[in-house]
């Protein structure tokens, strides 16, 4: 039987061949250039148009930004080297660096500060980025704002200091009686607070030395880059809790403040930001005396961070709403009450369902800070527009300056964005 | 602890609104510094250079206001105005005076309730032209296309000049100067209008300035000058004068060079009024004797002052044209220090 069969064949072959490397066109670029580019004839021929079209934009962008100068003390000067050439001015750029980045007025001198608080920036946000870090960092992040305070704006150090001191009092009245009501807890906190600053308000005059080790620079002094750094953090983590709170009060069954915060949030959001900022600028002067102004920056920052915070209220109740009735009374059937349901059950669900939105508003807020160039506050498109357009040396530079502003607002965005897909799938609990 | 001032301001706000309306001038000496209204950047009038410092013939007259009033020409403080907060800037008090290259105009004066204090540039409405396209007047432009910035008092002083010489044109609008200028470059027009002062700086800009010209014909008026707010007569007095003696000084040959000099050596009866050697004229103003030396000795005359910002050795290259002195066929004519 097995004979019959050994001999049915002519050819057994008793050991596999080895293995051959694919053929060119089933592997490798070609492959990858077959399956992507050219897959079909109207494939193909799109992607020679688009490479053509390519070739078009680098043709004329390529050469004038290679030959670009660098060095040189004004436009005339940039154009006697250039010859008559095509060739970009970057010349401004280095010439106008410190103005571009910290404002026309900030004393160079002082240019490490704002640069040191920078630097601290990116050690306060870790820990609130990235939660994988050790909690005790966010002891740095709290001081943060203070520190940075300080060292942007200068003066004395008590200001800072008593304004912490009023935080940390507020929030052990707030730790002290949090376990009676959240209510008790959360208000007594800030009653404490605004106590404390009120009294510190005397304190601090006194104690201020004649020559503080760090010299005072007033609001008006700041601008450049600097500025819409200043505004867009800010206003961000301002506008974030803010948002928070008036999401949960449109939902409130209390009536009051339910209109109240519905009517905010419909207000602000038919409102075009320009007006406010105008309001800010302009109006709020007429109400106080020449003197006694509120600084210009809190007024910018208060208008912006209300409206961010609406639309970031609208964007958390989306959220809210998204997430199933089952998960409220979950929570009511665990016992516990308002606070603790919002902290640990509905909030770190509708909050995660909205990090698409709340970044899309963010994004949208840094950039609308360029908005303040309208009310005569020189950020980095006040600077182009203004100082810099104005003077004799670069009048009539548009495409240098302005596409260095474009790259200095996507590196900031495009890192907001990539930021925010790393969370949503480091977030992703879902099985999908 | 800001609250706290913030509280404080708003329950005194009553008390001193009232009483910041009256008396700018001992509010000015009081806070020892001039607060003093510019435009965020216009070559020539007021921008901050490389190192931050302001340049130009407003920028100039804002340290001549100082140095008369505080004796220090740099205790100025420049707030930047755009067009948009520039007279709700100087309402509300911010701004002590006005200097942004504004025009001179009967609604802005009576019903904005400003006082113009007079005049530091005249300017008037103009046209740039290729060279190549062998225009020689703004009468010959029939047919031409136009850009003209949108939303401006050019616009209709445009319109009404092609419509009183009975030619026609195409209007090409634009949105800044900044766009004029580039869309000019580009062939999208044939002319471009916009004030005389602005087309020659912008024209300063081009790469081949003399490929281009400013027609001769200025079809409009645009006094240009300082402001204050309605009412307060003291203080519009001192700003008015400062402005005035600028312009004597030139008339009399009082420069920054000579001023110490003529102060002493002159015989001349009005340079010694001028410069406070002889009467109380300070005195009458509020101010003291030396005021107008100390405008001229730090600032320079009218005619410094123009040469060095905007005349016809700086790249905007202005003539002085109707900007002369009156003995030189121009408008500028200060009355008499007497």
């Amino acid at each position: 039987m097995s004979d019959t069969h050994a001999h049915s064949v002519a050819f057994v072959r008793t050991e596999t061949l080895p293995q051959a490397a694919a053929p060119s066109n089933a592997a490798g670029p070609t492959k990858w250039m077959r399956d992507n580019l050219f897959a079909t004839p109207a494939n193909g021929l799109l992607t020679i148009a688009a490479i053509y079209l390519i070739y078009l934009v680098l043709a004329s962008t390529l050469p004038w930004m290679l030959n670009g100068v660098w060095n040189a003390g004004s436009l005339a000067e940039c154009r006697e080297i250039l010859q008559g050439t095509s060739g970009a001015c970057f010349a401004v750029l280095t010439e106008r660096w410190p103005q571009l980045m910290f404002g026309f007025k900030y004393p160079a001198s002082e240019y490490w500060r704002p640069t040191l608080a920078f630097v601290l920036m990116f050690v306060a946000l870790a820990p609130v980025l990235f939660f994988d870090l050790p909690r005790k960092l966010l002891i740095v992040t709290a001081l943060f704002p203070f520190v940075a305070f300080w060292l942007i704006w200068g003066g004395t150090v008590w200001t800072p200091i008593f304004a912490l001191l009023g935080v940390i009092v507020g929030y052990l009245v707030y730790d002290r009686f949090v376990a009676q009501s959240f209510a008790a807890g959360f208000f007594g906190g800030i009653a404490a607070a605004i106590v404390v600053w009120t009294i510190s308000g005397y304190i601090v005059p006194a104690l201020a030395p004649e020559q503080p080790w760090l010299e005072a620079v007033p609001s008006r002094d700041m601008g450049g880059y600097m500025l819409n750094m200043m505004l867009g953090i800010t206003c961000v983590s301002l506008s974030i809790p803010l948002g928070i709170i008036l999401a949960l009060g449109r939902q409130s069954s209390m009536p009051l403040i339910k209109w109240i915060c519905v009517i905010f949030i419909e207000f602000i959001r038919g409102v075009p930001l320009i007006t406010l900022l105008f309001v800010a600028s302009v109006m709020l002067a007429y109400f106080f005396p020449p003197d006694q102004t509120v600084d210009l920056f809190l007024r910018v920052v208060i208008m912006i961070t209300m409206f961010s915070a609406a639309y970031i209220a609208e964007v958390i109740r989306g959220g809210l709403a998204a997430l199933p009735k089952g998960q409220y009374e979950a929570a009511d059937s665990l016992g516990l009450d308002y606070a603790q349901a919002m902290r640990l059950i509905i909030l770190p669900q509708a909050l995660k369902i909205s990090i698409p939105g709340i970044v899309n508003i963010a994004v949208g807020l840094f950039k609308d800070t360029t908005l303040v160039s309208v009310i005569s506050m020189f950020d980095i498109i006040g600077m182009i527009r203004g100082p810099i357009l104005a003077s004799q040396d670069w009048n009539g530079l548009y495409w240098e300056l302005f596409l260095f502003a474009c790259l200095v607002f996507f590196v900031v965005c495009y890192g907001i964005s990539q930021y925010s897909q790393w969370l949503e799938r480091r977030l992703a609990t879902d099985h999908r | 602890m800001n609250k706290s001032v913030i509280f404080g301001a708003l329950t005194i706000a009553g008390l001193a609104a009232g009483a910041a309306a009256a008396g700018t001038l001992d509010d000015v000496k009081a806070r020892g510094k001039l607060n003093c209204g510019v435009t965020t950047g216009l070559a020539g009038f007021a921008a901050p250079d490389a190192t931050g410092e302001w340049k130009g013939i407003d920028a100039a007259f804002c340290r001549a206001v100082a140095a008369a009033v505080l004796g220090d020409a740099t205790a100025v403080e420049f707030v930047p105005t755009t067009g948009k907060t520039r007279f709700t800037a100087l309402a509300s008090g911010e701004i002590d005076v006005l200097a942004r290259n504004t025009t001179w105009t009967l609604s802005r004066d009576v019903d904005l309730k400003f006082d113009f204090l007079g005049v530091n540039y005249y300017d008037g409405q103009g046209f740039m032209v290729p060279k190549a396209l062998g225009v020689s007047s703004a009468k010959d432009l029939d047919g031409a296309t136009v850009c003209v910035q949108t939303g401006t008092t050019t616009e209709l002083n445009l319109a009404d000049f092609f419509r009183a010489n009975n030619i026609s044109y195409e209007p090409v609008p634009i949105e800044t100067n900044a766009e004029g200028a580039q869309q000019y470059l580009a062939g999208a027009c044939d002319s471009y209008t916009t004030d005389a002062s602005g087309l020659a700086s912008t024209r300063a800009t081009f790469e081949n300035p003399g490929d281009h010209t400013l027609l001769p014909e200025i079809i409009s008026k645009e006094p240009l000058g300082p402001l204050v707010r309605h009412g307060d007569n003291e203080w519009g007095d001192v700003v008015r004068w400062t402005l005035n003696a600028l312009i004597s000084a030139e008339e009399l040959g009082v420069t920054s060079a000579n001023v110490g000099e003529m102060s002493t050596g002159s015989t001349n009866p009005e340079i010694k009024r001028l410069l406070g050697t002889e009467g109380t004229l300070g005195e009458m103003l509020g101010l003291d004797a030396d005021w107008a030396k100390r405008a001229i000795a730090t600032q320079g005359n009218y005619g410094e002052i123009f040469a060095r910002n905007i005349g016809e050795d700086t790249p905007v290259g202005l003539a002085r044209g109707l900007n002369a002195q009156w003995t030189d066929g121009g408008l500028l004519y200060s009355p008499p220090f007497r």
